[in-house]
Formats: structure tokens, sequence, C-alpha cells
């Protein structure tokens, strides 16, 4: 579905991925952990076009993608929950969803969505008329996925979604990471730091170290890979 | 204890304002006599004054700071209470009526000088109403917006001299060439954000008056261009006052116009994406909304209003000239807009009309003016830095698809 080839990029004269290569088949849950400053976000950012790459290739169902605008992406189905959440704080809950189906014009659709979303999280229902900047952090997060949700995305990128959330909650956001994949067949790429986690719930997971991609394998053998445990377990 | 603090500070104040002043407020030479005047008497009236001032203003703000301050309350309640009495039925119509009355009776009841000051107010709500996309709604702060209102201007005024077309086939003219110039400017500038894009657009507004004062074969420099047009009426000769009295008229239906389009910006697709813009560029990207065409838009739709509203100030004068679109005009239109409130419609209308009638009608205190307007901005921002009327955005019920 997604084939990144050879990818680099820069800020500035400093080299960020240093010609990453990946691949990602449709329904599939795949992570991408590594330490700070390893070009994780990066990689999200090139992929979603907000960065762009200076060397390589990136195929989304075939279509080269990595000269193309952000919105441009956007509308071929690759929506992103970019990280920190960024969330639009003076925007409700309601309309903050409505900027997430910018590009649709499908009304009737749109309205199912948000129905679709406020089963998903019964929380965000009760706080439609909120501002988004008064929810909590879980909340925030929460909303930055249905947001994305909105844009009907056939690969979802999530850029840390447990960054400085409760363990209880990081719980509740990786169950329904889990079940947006299974019930919508939504193809997930996800970058986490909280690594252990993150294999746990996905397929196959990629190791990443300045800006380089060191290992690449199915997420049981990961987990029990000594390196990695060593150096993103903890074990 | 803390009110003897507060008076001492007063009184240091005073102490270091009476120094300060001493040399403009106590001496005074007398160049043909040759001798030295010593007023001190008005030594004392700055130390007095400047004792009061400051601890009356140490006062509203230690207030503030604890949290209870009444007068602030007080300023929020009464806005609050307008938005309520407009946000209900009952009261809505009435007063729209009432003011809907007042507008239509306004240049019968009143003599042209009136009518005619009434003209300005409203061409600075036209222009403050524009601004309000660019800086309140899409937060792109424009310090020169004076430049498109000066294009609409020279628009009709080069026209009606060289060609004799007349205003209402340049209305939508100097509209297209004011959204024109607003591209124009957008796309150097839309990778700048805050002081940056203050300074271009600052910039650019200075471009375009300092070519029209140099340039003389095509704007005659300086001098400007004299005897334009009045709009026409179907042809009818109007009296002078019938003029002034079309003219309101005019300018009430372009204002109606103008808080009917806005107003309908606000709440569509394209006036979200301009907030949320403003609030967060990388999550408008990540949800698709493009950002250079959403700022263009922006920068063009504001301009189109200033470009409008240049077109009627010529017909109005029926003479412009450079001078007519100095650096100060962009910020009258600037502190209409922070005054009034960003992105509030009511509040641009209020803070238009009381800052455009309120140097009229204090000419005693003309010399002033800026003084005066000064203390009104800080007293503002310290107070009440959310403006007049605080934007109330609208809320939007989605009801559950049944399925």
């Amino acid at each position: 579905m997604l084939k990144v080839n050879g990818l680099s990029t820069y800020y500035g004269n400093i080299q960020a991925l240093k010609g990453i290569s990946m691949e990602v088949a449709e329904g599939e849950i795949i992570t991408l952990i590594g330490a700070n400053g390893a070009g994780k976000t990066t990689t999200l950012m090139s992929i979603s076009g907000i960065v762009s790459s200076r060397q390589g290739e990136i195929f989304f169902l075939d279509k080269p993608i990595h000269a193309m605008s952000p919105d441009k992406i956007v509308s071929l189905g690759i929506s992103q929950v970019p990280e920190g959440r960024r969330i639009f704080p003076y925007l409700t809950v309601a309309e903050n969803l409505d900027m997430g189906a910018y590009l649709r014009s499908d009304t009737e659709n749109i309205k199912k969505d948000m129905a679709y979303i406020w089963d998903l999280f019964p929380i965000l229902s009760q706080r439609r008329h909120q501002a988004g900047g008064t929810l909590s952090g879980g909340e925030q997060q929460m909303l930055a996925i249905s947001r994305a949700l909105m844009a009907r995305p056939r690969l979802l990128l999530l850029d840390e979604p447990s960054l400085g959330l409760a363990p209880l909650v990081v719980k509740q956001i990786f169950e329904i990471i889990k079940k947006i994949n299974t019930e919508n067949n939504t193809t997930i790429f996800l970058v986490e730091q909280n690594a252990n986690m993150a294999l746990k719930i996905a397929h196959r997971g990629y190791v990443m170290e300045n800006g380089v991609i060191t290992m690449s394998d199915s997420s049981r053998n990961l987990l029990c890979n000594e390196a990695v445990k060593k150096a993103y377990l903890g074990l | 204890m803390m009110t003897f603090t507060e008076i001492k500070k007063s009184f240091l104040t005073s102490l270091w304002f009476m120094f300060l002043t001493f040399p403009i407020m106590v001496i005074r030479v007398n160049t043909i006599e040759k001798q030295v005047i010593w007023r001190w008497e008005n030594m004392w009236y700055v130390g007095i004054g400047s004792f009061l001032l400051s601890f009356v203003w140490r006062y509203f703000l230690r207030r503030k700071e604890r949290g209870n301050n009444h007068a602030n309350e007080h300023i929020a309640n009464m806005s609050s209470s307008i938005q309520r009495i407009f946000s209900r039925r009952r009261y809505k119509i009435p007063a729209m009526v009432a003011a809907a009355m007042t507008v239509a009776v306004f240049p019968f009841v009143m003599n042209s000088y009136q009518t005619n000051i009434m003209i300005t107010a409203l061409m600075y709500v036209m222009l403050g109403l524009g601004l309000n996309i660019v800086v309140g709604l899409a937060g792109l702060l424009d310090l020169g917006y004076v430049a498109f209102y000066a294009v609409g201007a020279y628009t009709y005024g080069l026209l009606n001299h060289h060609f004799g077309i007349g205003f209402w086939t340049v209305l939508p003219l100097g509209g297209a060439l004011g959204a024109l110039f607003g591209v124009l400017l957008g796309f150097p500038v839309l990778r700048l954000r805050g002081d940056y894009l203050a300074i271009v657009t600052l910039g650019f507004g200075e471009i375009i008056r300092l070519i029209l004062e140099n340039w003389n074969e095509f704007s005659y420099g300086p001098s400007g261009i004299a005897h334009i047009s009045k709009p026409s009426l179907f042809g009818i000769k109007l009296s002078f006052s019938g003029e002034i009295t079309y003219m309101y008229f005019l300018m009430i239906g372009m204002v109606c116009f103008t808080i009917f389009v806005v107003n309908r910006l606000q709440n569509s697709r394209i006036g979200r994406a301009w907030i949320a813009l403003r609030e967060d560029e990388v999550a408008c990207q990540a949800m698709g909304i493009d950002k250079t065409r959403t700022k263009l838009t922006a920068f063009a739709l504001g301009a189109t209003w200033a470009g409008m509203a240049g077109v009627i100030f010529a017909a109005k004068t029926t003479f412009i000239n450079p001078a007519s679109f100095t650096f100060m005009e962009s910020a009258m239109i600037l502190s209409i807009v922070v005054l009034g409130g960003m992105g509030s419609i009511p509040g641009v209308i209020i803070a238009a009309l009381f800052l455009i009638l309120l140097p009229e009608y204090l000419r005693a205190f003309s010399d002033y003016r800026m003084l005066l307007f000064g203390a009104i901005m800080v007293i503002m921002m310290v107070f009440r830095p959310q403006g007049i009327i605080a934007t109330v955005r609208r809320n939007y019920n989605f009801k559950k698809a049944e399925n």
C-alpha cells in the first residue's frame, strides 16, 4: 500500500533521514520505534508532505506522492495525527472534527462518521460544544485521532499517541487504535517511544536509529530480540 | 498597608513627573523681553494630576490582579449583557427595528455636516470589517491595509479622469483590483508570520503611497486628482443635500452587504479554515487544508472591501491625493479591529463609530486627540484585551444519524 524507497530528508544542512526504505501492506498495523531524534516524526512528516524530502520516492497505492502538496496527499487517503495532538484550541470539539472532514463534501456521510466518532469516544460526544483547548490531555488525543478519522483515511499516521498521558489512558487509546484497525480495515502506521505498547498491538515493526532503519521484523520477534529488549524495552 | 505602599509609589511617580515636565511646564522664556518666567503653579498641577492618575491606575491594576476587578467586571457584564440582549429573540427584533429606524431617519433629522461624518464613519466600518477578515479571522497582521484602499481610490480617480467611466462600473472593478493587489502582497509573505509579516505589509503600504506620490505621469503626484464624479442615480440631478443623503444610503447599503458577506464567510468552511490556520498551521496541513490558497483568499477577500471603500472614498471627496493614504490610516483601521474585538462584527462596528465619531464631536480637544487615543488603547489592552465585544462563535448541533 505504502512504499518508501531510499528516502532522505534534510533540515537545512542537517540530514535527518538517511535513505530509509519501508513498506506497509493494506490492513496492517506497522510501528516505527526509536529513541529521541532518530527521525521518526520526520519520516511521518515526509510521508504526509508537510516536510519535503530531498531524495527518494514514496508510493501510495502505486502513485508517487513524494512531490505532492500535503492537501493532495490527504485527499488520496493518508491522514496524520500530528505529534503533541495539535488540536484547534478555540474551535469546539464538533468543529475540530468538521475541520478533519475539510476536503469532503458528502454531508450525509460526514454526519454518519461523526456519529461513529461519538460511539467510539462517548466522552467527546458529551463535550462536543466545548472548546478543544479545555479538554484534558487524553481527551485531546482522542479528539486528534477522531479528527484524522473524519477524513476517512485508508492509511492513518499516528505520531506518539501516548505522549504525556497517564498509563491507563494510554492503554485505552491503544485499544481504540486496534479497534479502528479491525473494524474499518484502516491501515495504521504508528510512531512510538513506548515500544512495549506499540509492539504489542502492531503486526510488524521497524527500528530506527540516527535516521537509518536498523531492524525490521514481525513485532513478536522484535519483542524477543535481545538488542531491542535492551535498548527500548528496558529489560 | 497595601494602600500605604501604593501612595508612596504614586508619590514617587508624581515627583518624577514633576521633574520631567519641569523644563516645559514651569520655565517659560520670553525671547522678546529677554526674561524668564517661572510658572511654579503648573508644577503643582502636574504633581497632583500625576499622583491621582498613578494612584487610580495602581488601584485598578491591583484589583484586576486580585481577580475581582469591579471595573473590569462591570465592563464585562455590560458587554455580555449586550450579547445576551442580542441573542434573545424578544429583544433582538425590537433592537434591530430601532437601529433600522435610526439609520433610516438619520440624514433627514441631522444636518449635512452630521450626515457627512456619519458617511466617513460608515466607510471605516467597511474597512474595519474587511481588515477583520485578514487580522481577526486569519490572524495575519496586516499593517499596510491602506494600500488597497488607495488602489481602489486611484482606480476610480484615474478611470474617471481619463475615460469618464462612472462610479457603478468602477465599484466592482475597484474591488477586483484590490483583491488582485491582495494576492500580489500575499505571495511574498506566505511564509512569514507575526512581526516579520507586519514589517513586510507595512513596507508594502508605504511602497504604494510612495509610488503614487512620485510617479507624476501616472498619478499626478502629490497634487492628486480633482473633479472626480459623484455617484449617479439613474441620471437624476441631485441637490447638494440630496447628494449627501444619497451617499449616506449608498454607504448604509454597502455596510449591510459587507456585514452579510463577512458573516457568511465567518461561518463557512473557508472561515473556519482561516481560524484553524491562525491556531495551528501544521495541524491544518495534516487536515488537508491548502495553506497557500487559504492565506491568499484571506488577503484577497480582505483587500476587496478596502478596494471598494476606496472607490467610494474617491467618489465622496471628489478629490484624492497620496496624503489620504498614510500609515496613520492603516493604524486607525487596525485599532478599530483590535478595540472592537478581533473577529467580532458588532465589535468592529461599534469601535469604528466610536473612534471616528468621537474625534469629530470632541473638536475642542483636537490637540490632545492622539494622546487620548493612545490612553484609550493602553487602558483597553490592560483591562479588556479581548475587545469591546468579544467574538461569540457559533455552535453547531450535529444530530446522531439514525441507522
